[in-house]
């Protein structure tokens, strides 16, 4: 009976698909509608000094505003690969290009 | 005191004015004295689904602009003595509805009636915003389908920043979920969220869950609120969903699945 059932059901059912998708995209917009407008340009600054120091793609660093009542509370998530520190001296030589 | 309840989705054709309809005339039947009024200026429905698009005269707009008094304009439902509409205007000027007008017809009404039900257009925009400023409940009418929890969630975060309750700092607007369109047959194969994914996804109190049903379609046709007919599953889920905002406990039905002879299961549905 298990067989025949699998022969006719797709694999995963589109219902529990629609309920991650849905996770994802409103903790997305959550966030995103509390947020200040200068939340992508700070992320972007910073994503600029760290990767002076760090191989770092864009995708790696997390800026997010979030707390509750009277207080707020700036996260900042870089995440590094181990083995991508740079060596020092690459780091100010960018940063006089800066 | 009045209370003031805005039906809203942000999505349209979920049933929005269907659910307006049923509530306002299940706390009708409950003995409360109640209006519903409708929003969608330019887009009047509320009176077809009411069966009284025959008998309007004046509406909303003319009351906001003095050109009638809200006697004039209201309308006794032929079915039950506490129900009445509030029919809107077919002007195309969508920003007719001004909020000091609304408001001071708001506290008319409020002297008249018990419950006052704001049947909101979709959308997010000016006519939205103004059904559900005033609201102390909003009734968030979700289909089981991811644009309508989205767009739920997002009408959830205005109620909680656009509303007035918000702007005075007061205690916030309580919202409600309504379930519609639900088919426990597509939930139970997995093809349709269920009612706890939704409840979960949203994280707020559920009101009722009411089940795809005829007996919605048939209702409008005939311009009769879908709670005056006994036979209909859709009906009876609106009259627990109304028992329940009244704060009575009644067990959630047609959340599973009917059990079907074959036959039934081929030749159509109930």
């Amino acid at each position: 009976m298990a067989f025949f059932r699998s022969l006719f059901q797709p694999k995963r059912n589109s219902a529990s698909i629609a309920k991650e998708r849905l996770k994802i995209v409103l903790a997305h917009e959550r966030a995103g509608s509390r947020a200040p407008d200068f939340l992508p340009i700070l992320q972007k600054e910073l994503l600029a000094v760290v990767a002076r120091y760090v191989e770092i793609s864009e995708e790696m660093i997390r800026v997010t505003l979030g707390g509750s009542g009277d207080t707020s509370l700036l996260e900042i998530n870089i995440e590094i690969e181990s083995g991508k520190l740079k060596k020092s001296g690459s780091g100010s030589a960018l940063g006089a290009a800066v | 005191m009045a209370k003031v309840i805005v039906v809203t989705s942000g999505k349209g054709g979920v049933g929005k004015t269907t659910t307006s309809a049923a509530f306002a005339a299940g706390l009708a039947l409950r003995g409360h004295k109640t209006v519903v009024i409708d929003f969608d200026v330019g887009l009047r429905n509320l009176d077809l689904v009411m069966g009284c698009e025959r008998r309007v005269v004046f509406d909303f707009i003319n009351v906001i602009n003095g050109d009638a008094n809200l006697n004039q304009a209201l309308i006794k439902d032929k079915r039950h003595d506490n129900l009445f509409i509030f029919p809107t205007s077919q002007t195309r000027d969508k920003n007719a509805l001004k909020r000091e007008g609304v408001e001071r017809v708001m506290e008319e009404l409020k002297q008249q009636f018990e419950y006052i039900i704001c049947d909101s257009p979709a959308g997010i925009e000016h006519g939205a915003i103004t059904a559900l400023y005033f609201a102390d409940s909003a009734i968030i009418v979700t289909n089981p389908e991811v644009s309508s929890v989205r767009d739920s969630d997002r009408i959830i975060g205005i109620l909680a920043s656009k509303s007035r309750r918000a702007e005075r700092n007061e205690p916030p607007v309580d919202v409600h979920l309504l379930l519609t369109r639900y088919d426990p047959a597509r939930v139970a194969r997995g093809e349709m969220l269920a009612v706890d994914d939704v409840k979960e996804i949203l994280s707020i109190p559920l009101l009722g869950v009411i089940p795809e049903s005829e007996s919605v379609l048939r209702a409008s046709n005939t311009g009769t609120p879908v709670v005056f007919d006994e036979d209909s599953p859709a009906g009876r889920a609106y009259i627990d969903a109304v028992a329940r905002y009244l704060g009575e406990q009644r067990e959630m039905r047609f959340v599973t699945a009917e059990r079907r002879s074959f036959f039934r299961a081929l030749f159509g549905r109930a």
